[in-house]
């Protein structure tokens, strides 16, 4: 054929094209439905399937497990209700369905919508955080409880009260619980609680009843009144499956008014245990102290030192000993030690004892003086024997000997001068002769020159 | 003596059970349970605790027993609030 596509989509692909396009509209998710159930199935898995219709069309839905677990009714065929969800395709088998993740049956489902409303204002605003819950008083002596007087509720609450603790009080604020006046009465309840403050905890709340019956526990005056409320407060509205907006904003929900009185008041069987629980402990404790203490005086008497005395005499007159004799070895080890010290240093002094070195000096000295003595001698005798040689010499150069043979010598007349020359002295001069034996004064008379003068 | 004593521990438990309330009674009480079994308290010490904590349980255990039940209920009347006696049921 001619008119053949290049590219053909395959079933798969279109499908998911159709899912896709479902999925992407705002307008097909998160919507609320409102519808009849039929074809109802609880499959096995704990997924619901099933069909919405009304007079004009049908549409398939599912609710799976996780989302259908915390449904507060049980749905059944024939059932009107309005389910939240979106719109998408089940793929394997090319078909649309509803995919609701809540449900809740129609006729109140305005209601049903403003209490979603609110629920999440509130949420976001932090009046359910659970940081701003208080912990319940443990022994409350008065509990306050602010619903009808006349319902089943204050008479579960009081009764299971009598019976838990008959020594707690309870103050009933009356109150009416549906009607337009309902969630005013309730407010002004809570805030004279307040005022009086004669209550150490506060149960609010009414038996079980219609959505539009409990639905002033749904306003929001109500919540944020239990919120303000210094006094804990304890929410009991309806059965087991009503959730209100009070019930999230209370310090704790229950899901009766008879668990919202067990739970403001411990059982007196339960106190009475614990008192005697605690006082076991106490005489456990005590007990055990007493125990020790006794172990530890035992253990003194039982020591030596008390069962016997003389034991620890002995064992320090022993020790003493034992020092003593320590002690005297020690002191003959010390001396022992000092006379071989004082032994070696004797030695060693020894050892450079300086008696040889000075024997030894003086021997040297002695030969030394006697070199001395021995060369002065040789000395003294050879400068003798030269000087006697030299006064033979000189003696025998001497003029007073050539004076003996019969020479004079002639000397000026002071005998300062030896007169060598006839011409040193004129004739006149007074002058003096030396003879060997004596002098003579003369004078000049004539003087003969030679020319030759023999001496 | 011994009787002097005791009468006076009593007067001043009867007074102190005027005064304090069960709730701080069982506080003090679980303290002294506490500081005993830490084992750290001198035996005379401990002997005192003892007895303190046992007139305290006994205290706890007069408030327990006692069953003056009030139920009251609150009624606006002239000047405000008035408390009176109620019972449940009567209206049913």
């Amino acid at each position: 054929m001619r008119g053949e596509p290049a590219r053909a989509l395959t079933i798969r692909e279109i499908t998911r094209l159709i899912k896709n396009k479902l999925e992407g509209d705002p307008g097909l998710q998160d919507v609320w439905l409102r519808g009849e159930i039929s074809n109802f199935t609880l499959h096995s898995s704990g997924h619901m399937y099933f069909t919405l219709k009304d007079e004009n069309s049908r549409l398939k839905c599912i609710m799976f497990a996780s989302y259908n677990q915390r449904l507060p009714f049980a749905p059944k065929n024939g059932m009107k209700v309005l389910a939240r969800g979106g719109v998408s395709v089940y793929e394997r088998d090319g078909q649309y369905q509803f995919y609701a993740t809540a449900m809740q049956p129609d006729g109140i489902g305005s209601l049903y919508l403003a209490f979603e409303q609110l629920k999440r204002k509130l949420e976001e605003e932090g009046l359910f955080r659970p940081e701003a819950k208080r912990a319940l008083p443990l022994y409350p002596r008065t509990v306050g409880v602010i619903t009808s007087p006349t319902g089943a509720a204050v008479r579960d609450i009081l009764i299971t009260l009598e019976r838990r603790n008959p020594g707690v009080h309870v103050l009933l604020y009356p109150v009416s619980v549906q009607g337009t006046g309902a969630a005013p009465s309730i407010v002004k309840a809570i805030r004279e609680m307040n005022e009086l403050g004669a209550a150490d905890v506060l149960i609010v709340g009414r038996g079980g009843g219609s959505l539009e019956e409990l639905w002033a526990f749904n306003e929001e005056v109500v919540a944020r009144a239990i919120r303000a409320s210094a006094i804990p407060v304890i929410s009991a509205v309806g059965h087991e499956t009503d959730f209100t907006i009070s019930d999230f904003a209370a310090d704790i929900r229950a899901a009766t008014p008879t668990a919202a009185a067990e739970l403001a008041v411990r059982h007196i069987g339960e106190l009475r245990q614990e008192l005697a629980h605690l006082e076991q402990r106490m005489a456990g404790a005590l007990g055990r102290g007493l125990a020790r203490a006794k172990e530890r005086w035992q253990h003194a008497a039982r020591s030596p030192y008390f069962t016997q005395p003389r034991r620890s005499l002995l064992v320090q007159a022993e020790r003493l000993d034992r020092l003593k004799e320590a002690l005297r070895y020690r002191i003959r080890e010390e001396q022992s030690r000092a006379q071989e010290r004082a032994t070696r240093l004797a030695g060693r002094l020894q050892a450079v004892n300086p008696r040889q070195q000075i024997v030894h000096a003086r021997q040297r000295m002695t030969a030394a003086a006697k070199g001395l003595e021995l060369a002065m001698n040789a000395i003294a005798r050879d400068k003798a024997s030269r000087f006697d040689s030299l006064v033979r010499q000189l003696d025998a150069l001497s003029p007073l000997k050539v004076m003996a043979r019969g020479y004079s010598l002639a000397y000026d007349e002071q005998e300062k001068k030896l007169i060598r020359s006839v011409n040193e002295v004129q004739p006149g001069d007074l002058i003096r002769l030396r003879l060997t034996d004596g002098k003579l004064d003369c004078q000049i008379w004539g003087i003969h020159g030679e020319e030759q003068v023999n001496g | 003596m011994a009787n002097n004593g005791a009468g006076k521990a009593e007067a001043a438990g009867e007074n102190g059970a005027a005064e304090m309330s069960f709730e701080l009674a069982m506080e003090k009480l679980e303290t002294i349970v506490a500081k005993l079994e830490s084992g750290d308290v001198p035996l005379e010490t401990a002997i005192e605790l003892f007895q303190e904590g046992m007139t305290l349980s006994r205290l706890c255990g007069q408030k327990l027993e006692q069953v003056e039940r009030r139920i009251e209920m609150l009624v606006e009347g002239d000047g405000g609030l008035q408390r009176k006696p109620f019972s449940a049921g009567k209206e049913e």
